[in-house]
C-alpha cells in the first residue's frame, strides 16, 4: 500500500493552491511606492564600435528621470565569472571584462547600451526611441571554426584571439593512442549540439529598492540562488557590503538554469535605485529574453570510439568547440569542461578516454548552463556514437550497450569521477519491458500499412548531480563553495519553520522538504513550513541547480533535524527524570525505553521556550539548529530511455508515438513530484531533438527571437510518457540515499529520439548516418533524398 | 483616456484607461489581479488567458477599452464560492498538472473553456485545444491528464507507472 505521509508518499503539493487561484507572488507582481521603470536600449547589431550616444532629446521627454550609459559604470566592476578553467598548457582562461552597460563596443545583438528610467514604462520606451546612438559596424564572428582562424575579427580587442581556453582531460595520451592503434573498428561521428534558449515561462524581472534611512538595498529578482547573487553583485560588481544588501527571489516561474546567473539588469536596478533614490523596476519582454537570457548547449564535436574484435569499447576521444558567446556568463566556463568532460565515460567501462575542448568567443548571446548543463552534450555524443557503431558492426544496439556496461560499484572512470552505485542492467531490463520490444515489429507493420516509417531508438545516460565537494571543486577552479544549509526553527508550540538555502521554482520543495522532517520527528507535515528565497531569512545557501536540492540541501536539513532530535531528547530525559540514552522518539512522542513513561513533542518544545522546570545549567533554552552540509561526492542518477517515432516519408515530419524512461534516482521522497520532473525534462529533450533551435545569420542577427520563430514544444508535440524509477540503488554518501531527478529527462531523451529517427530511415533503406538536431521535417526530408 | 465599465469575476468596475492599455495591464496594474500572467509579447504563450463574455481570449491581444460592458473572468474568480478549488483546479492539483505555476492560470482558464465547449474531450482534442498555451515544466502529460480527469474520464490507465 502506498505511503500517505513522510518519505516516499506521493503527497499533493501545498504550493499548488496559491498557483491555481492566482495568488502566487512572482517578482513582476511586486510593486513598490514611488517605483520608476527601466527600459534598456539594446544593440541591434552583433558587433560594433559605439562612436557617439546622444541622450539630450530623450532626457527632455515627459517622465524621464535619468538615462544611464556605460560611462556611469566606469570604475565599477563588471559581471564576474564564477569558475576559472586552466587550459592544457597550465594557463588560466581568458576573462574579458563584462560591463553592466556596454563601454565603447557592442558585442552581441541585445548587448545593453543605455538604460532609461522614467515614471512609467511607456515613457521609458518612448524616450529610448529618441536616443541617438552611432555605431560603426564591425565584422561579426558567429561560426566557432571561423572565429578561431587567424585574422578573424576579435570579439575582445584586448585579447590576442577568440580562444577562451584549450582544455584537455582524461587518460594519458599514450593509453588513448594505443587503444586506437589496436582497435579492430573505429567509429567516428561529427555532430552539433544545437543552441537552445531555456525559456522559463516567467520572463526575468529585477526590482531594486534603496532605503536611505539605513543605507540598505533590496533586490527582488527572478533567481534560482539569491545568496549567490548577493555575493556576486555585492562583492564583485557594486561593492556593497553583504549586510547592507538583501536579495529576494519570491515565487519564480521556472528556471532551468537560466536564472542561476548574475545578470547585468540585476546590478543595474540596484545601482540605479541608489543613484536616484527611488525603486527601479525592469521586466523583460519575451523578445528581450531571447537576446539577454543566457543560452544553452552550442557545441560542435568530433567523437571517435575504438572497439576491439569482440566489440568491447577500448578507447574514446573527443574534440569539441564550445561557444561561450560574447562574454563569460557566471558558470559558463565550467559547463563544457568539468560538467561535460567528466561524464564522457557514460555507463560504459571504456578504459581510455580523452576529452578536448576549445571554448570560443563569438558575437552571440553568452552561453551558460541549461537543464543538464554539459551532461546532455556528453550523453548525446556518446549515445549517438554507440548507435552508429552498432549499425556499422551490424549488432543489436541494446546488446552492444549491455556488453559494455559498468557492472561493479564503486567504479572510478578514466575521467576522474567515482560512481558510487548504479544498476544499468536492471534499468535496461526495465526499459525493455516498458517499451515492449517484442511488440515493436507489429507496431512497425501497422505504421507501414499507413505509409509511415517507424523507428525505435534507445540510449542510456548517467549524470552527476549535487556538484561537490567544495574542496574538490575549488581545486578545479570554482570560485564558490558547493555545500548547502538549513536552519530548523522549532516554535514553542511545536510547529516548525525550516529555512533552506535551496530555492524552489517549480520543484515542490514546500511539499517534499516537510515530508523528510515530518518523517524524522514523527509529526504531521502540516506543522512544518519551508522558508526560502530571501537572504534576510535563510542561512547562506547556494540555491537550486544541478539537481542538488534534496541531495545537498535536504541532507543539511537532515543534519539540522538530527541536532534538534538530540537536544529534544535531552529535554525529554529531564522532563521524565530518565537517562538520555533511554529516550526514544516515535510518532511525535518521546518515551523511556522499557517503561510506559512518555511526553509529547509539544510538551518538550514548550519546555524549551518556557524553561521553568528546565536544566538551564546543562541545556540552553530554545530549540533551533543549523547545519551546513558539504557532500563527499556527486550523486549519479542513471537511466535507460526508449523512443518510438513515426516518420512521414512525404514530408519528413517526425511524430513521437511512445516514450519510456527507466531511471535510477536512488531513494525517492515524493514519487509524484519525481515523475513530474521527468516528464518536464523529457519534453525539453524532445524539444531539443525535434523543434528548438536558436538561429543566427552570418552577420550575428538573431533570427529566432520570439515564439513566432523559436519552436517551443506544445501539448500536441509530445505523447503520454511511460516513466519508472523502481530500479533504485540508493546513493551511499548522503543520509537520504537520494540522487537527483530534475535534469534526467533532458539529458536522456535527445539521443533516444534521434536514434529512433535514424532507425526508421535506415530500416526503410535510406543510408543515413546522422542528422543534426533539431531533426526537423526539412532535415529529415533532405536526408531521405540522399 | 476612456472610461470603461465591466464586470470582472462578478464585480462591477469602472476605470479611466489609456486607449492602448491591454487587458493584461488593466487587470494586473489597475485591478491588482496578478494571477493573469504575461509570458510573451507575441500572443503565443497563453499565460494571460482570460474569459471575455464566455469566450477564451488572450488578455494581451485585447484592449481594456474593447471590454467596456463585458463580463470578464480571470483565474481569481475560478474557485468555488466557499473558496475551495473548483473541479478543474482540483484536478490540476490531484494530478500534478503544474510545477512553477506561471502558465497555470492560463491553462486552467483554457481548460474551462474547452470543457464548456466539449465536456468529454479526447486526448487529441485536449492537446489540440492547448496549442495556444505553452508550459515549460510539466511536459504536458499531467495537464492533459488533469483535464481528462476534470471532465469525469477515467485516467487510471494513463502511463507513468
Amino acid at each position: 500500500m502506498p505511503k500517505d505521509h513522510g518519505i516516499g508518499a506521493a503527497q499533493k503539493r501545498r504550493e499548488d493552491v496559491r498557483f491555481l487561484t492566482g495568488a502566487g507572488q512572482y517578482t513582476d507582481d511586486i510593486n513598490t511606492y514611488g517605483q520608476a521603470y527601466c527600459h534598456f536600449l539594446r544593440s541591434d547589431v552583433a558587433h560594433g564600435k559605439i562612436t557617439s550616444i546622444d541622450t539630450s532629446a530623450a532626457e527632455a521627454m515627459p517622465g524621464v528621470v535619468r538615462i544611464f550609459t556605460g560611462k556611469d559604470f566606469e570604475g565599477i566592476g563588471g559581471l564576474p565569472c564564477g569558475w576559472q578553467v586552466t587550459d592544457k598548457h597550465g594557463e588560466p582562461m581568458k576573462e574579458p571584462a563584462h560591463p553592466v552597460l556596454a563601454q565603447g563596443k557592442v558585442r552581441h545583438v541585445g548587448d545593453p547600451i543605455c538604460a532609461v528610467i522614467a515614471d512609467t514604462l511607456d515613457q521609458a520606451r518612448d524616450a529610448a526611441e529618441a536616443i541617438e546612438v552611432e555605431i560603426e559596424d564591425l565584422p561579426a564572428v558567429v561560426d566557432m571554426k571561423a572565429a578561431l582562424e587567424s585574422g578573424a575579427a576579435l570579439v575582445h580587442d584586448d585579447l590576442s584571439d577568440n580562444l577562451c581556453y584549450d582544455w584537455q582531460f582524461g587518460s594519458d595520451q599514450e593509453a588513448v593512442d594505443k587503444a586506437f592503434a589496436e582497435a579492430a573498428h573505429v567509429t567516428t561521428l561529427e555532430l552539433v549540439n544545437n543552441r537552445l534558449v531555456a525559456n522559463p515561462m516567467e520572463p526575468r524581472v529585477a526590482l531594486g529598492e534603496y532605503n536611505r534611512a539605513n543605507d540598505e538595498s533590496t533586490l527582488y529578482t527572478t533567481s534560482q540562488n539569491p545568496h549567490v547573487i548577493r555575493l556576486l553583485m555585492g562583492a564583485f560588481v557594486l561593492g556593497i557590503p553583504e549586510h547592507k544588501l538583501r536579495v529576494v527571489a519570491p515565487d519564480v516561474g521556472g528556471g532551468f538554469g537560466t536564472k542561476i546567473f548574475h545578470y547585468a539588469e540585476e546590478a543595474f536596478v540596484t545601482f540605479a535605485s541608489r543613484q536616484i533614490n527611488r525603486p527601479v523596476k525592469w521586466t523583460s519582454t519575451r523578445s528581450e529574453a531571447f537576446m539577454s537570457d543566457a543560452h544553452g548547449r552550442d557545441h560542435v564535436t568530433k567523437i571517435e570510439l575504438a572497439l576491439d574484435a569482440d566489440n568491447n569499447f577500448i578507447g574514446l576521444r573527443t574534440d569539441t568547440l564550445a561557444n561561450m558567446g560574447a562574454y563569460l556568463s557566471t558558470f559558463s566556463s565550467s559547463v563544457p569542461t568539468w560538467l561535460h568532460g567528466t561524464l564522457m565515460a557514460g555507463n560504459y567501462k571504456t578504459p581510455a578516454i580523452q576529452v578536448n575542448v576549445k571554448a570560443v568567443f563569438t558575437n552571440t548571446v553568452p552561453v551558460d548552463a541549461y537543464r543538464g548543463a554539459g551532461r546532455p552534450e556528453a550523453t548525446f555524443q556518446l549515445e549517438r556514437l554507440v548507435d552508429k557503431a552498432a549499425r556499422e558492426l551490424g549488432v543489436d544496439p541494446i546488446k552492444l550497450r549491455r556488453q559494455n556496461f559498468i557492472e561493479s560499484f564503486p567504479y572510478a572512470t578514466p575521467v576522474a569521477v567515482e560512481y558510487d552505485t548504479g544498476d544499468y542492467v536492471a534499468t535496461m531490463d526495465k526499459l525493455e519491458a516498458m517499451i515492449d520490444i517484442p511488440g515493436f515489429a507489429a507496431r512497425r507493420a501497422e505504421s507501414e500499412a499507413k505509409g509511415k516509417l517507424r523507428g525505435l531508438g534507445v540510449n542510456c545516460y548517467i549524470e552527476a548531480c549535487g556538484i561537490a565537494p567544495s574542496n574538490l571543486v575549488g581545486q578545479l577552479g570554482a570560485r564558490a563553495g558547493l555545500y548547502d544549509a538549513a536552519t530548523v526553527r522549532v516554535n514553542a508550540t511545536g510547529s516548525i519553520s525550516v529555512m533552506v538555502g535551496a530555492h524552489s521554482h517549480g520543484q515542490g520543495h514546500e511539499t517534499a522538504f516537510p515530508q523528510v522532517v515530518a518523517d524524522m520527528l514523527g509529526i504531521d507535515e502540516s506543522m512544518i513550513d519551508i522558508v526560502h528565497g530571501d537572504t534576510s531569512k535563510i542561512p547562506f545557501g547556494m540555491g537550486t541547480y544541478g539537481s542538488r536540492s534534496l541531495a545537498v540541501c535536504g541532507s543539511a536539513m537532515v543534519r539540522a533535524t538530527e541536532k534538534i532530535i538530540n537536544k529534544a531528547k535531552k529535554i525529554a530525559a529531564h522532563l521524565m527524570e530518565a537517562s538520555e540514552g533511554d529516550i526514544e522518539l516515535k510518532d511525535g512522542q518521546f518515551t523511556v525505553a522499557g517503561t510506559d513513561k512518555s511526553v509529547a513533542w509539544g510538551d518538550v518544545t514548550l519546555a524549551a521556550y518556557v524553561p521553568h522546570n528546565y536544566p538551564l545549567t546543562e541545556i540552553e533554552p530554545g530549540l533551533e539548529e543549523t547545519a551546513f552540509y558539504d557532500p563527499a561526492n556527486f550523486t549519479y542518477p542513471a537511466g535507460a530511455y526508449a523512443c518510438e517515432v513515426e516518420v512521414d516519408p512525404e514530408t519528413g515530419k517526425v511524430t513521437i508515438e511512445r516514450f519510456a524512461a527507466a531511471d535510477d534516482f536512488g531513494n525517492v521522497v515524493n514519487p509524484m513530484i519525481v515523475e513530474g520532473q521527468v516528464h518536464g525534462g523529457l519534453a525539453q529533450g524532445i524539444g531539443q531533438a525535434l523543434l528548438e533551435s536558436c538561429v543566427y545569420d552570418a552577420d550575428g542577427q538573431l533570427l529566432s527571437a520570439s515564439y513566432m520563430d523559436y519552436a517551443m514544444p506544445r501539448a500536441g508535440d509530445v505523447p503520454f510518457y511511460m516513466v519508472d524509477h523502481s530500479c533504485a540503488t540508493p546513493c551511499t554518501h548522503n543520509p537520504l540515499g537520494v540522487k537527483g531527478c530534475g535534469e534526467a529527462g533532458a539529458i536522456g531523451s535527445p539521443p533516444a529520439v534521434v536514434n529512433a529517427v535514424l532507425d526508421a530511415l535506415n530500416h526503410a533503406g535510406h543510408d543515413v548516418a546522422h542528422i543534426d538536431m533539431p531533426v526537423s521535417p526539412h532535415r529529415v526530408w533532405q536526408a531521405m533524398q540522399g | 483616456m476612456t472610461k470603461v465599465t465591466m464586470t470582472v469575476n462578478g464585480k462591477s468596475v469602472s476605470k479611466e484607461v489609456r486607449g492602448n492599455m491591454l487587458m493584461t495591464e488593466f487587470l494586473r496594474d489597475e485591478l491588482h489581479l496578478t494571477g493573469t500572467h504575461v509570458g510573451c509579447d507575441t500572443s503565443q504563450c497563453g499565460a494571460c488567458t482570460i474569459h471575455v463574455n464566455g469566450e477564451n481570449v488572450k488578455g494581451c491581444t485585447i484592449f481594456a477599452a474593447e471590454c467596456d460592458g463585458a463580463e470578464v473572468g480571470t483565474i481569481e474568480g475560478q474557485a468555488n464560492a466557499d473558496g475551495s478549488l473548483n473541479v478543474i483546479q482540483q484536478a490540476f492539483q490531484d494530478h500534478h498538472g503544474l510545477q512553477c505555476g506561471f502558465c497555470t492560470p492560463g491553462m486552467v482558464m483554457a481548460a474551462a473553456s474547452l470543457l464548456q465547449e466539449n465536456p468529454k474531450p479526447s486526448e487529441a482534442e485536449i492537446r489540440h485545444y492547448l496549442e495556444g498555451n505553452i508550459c515549460r515544466c510539466t511536459g504536458y502529460h499531467n495537464i492533459v491528464k488533469a483535464i481528462m480527469a476534470a471532465s469525469g474520464q477515467d485516467v487510471s490507465s494513463i502511463a507513468a507507472e
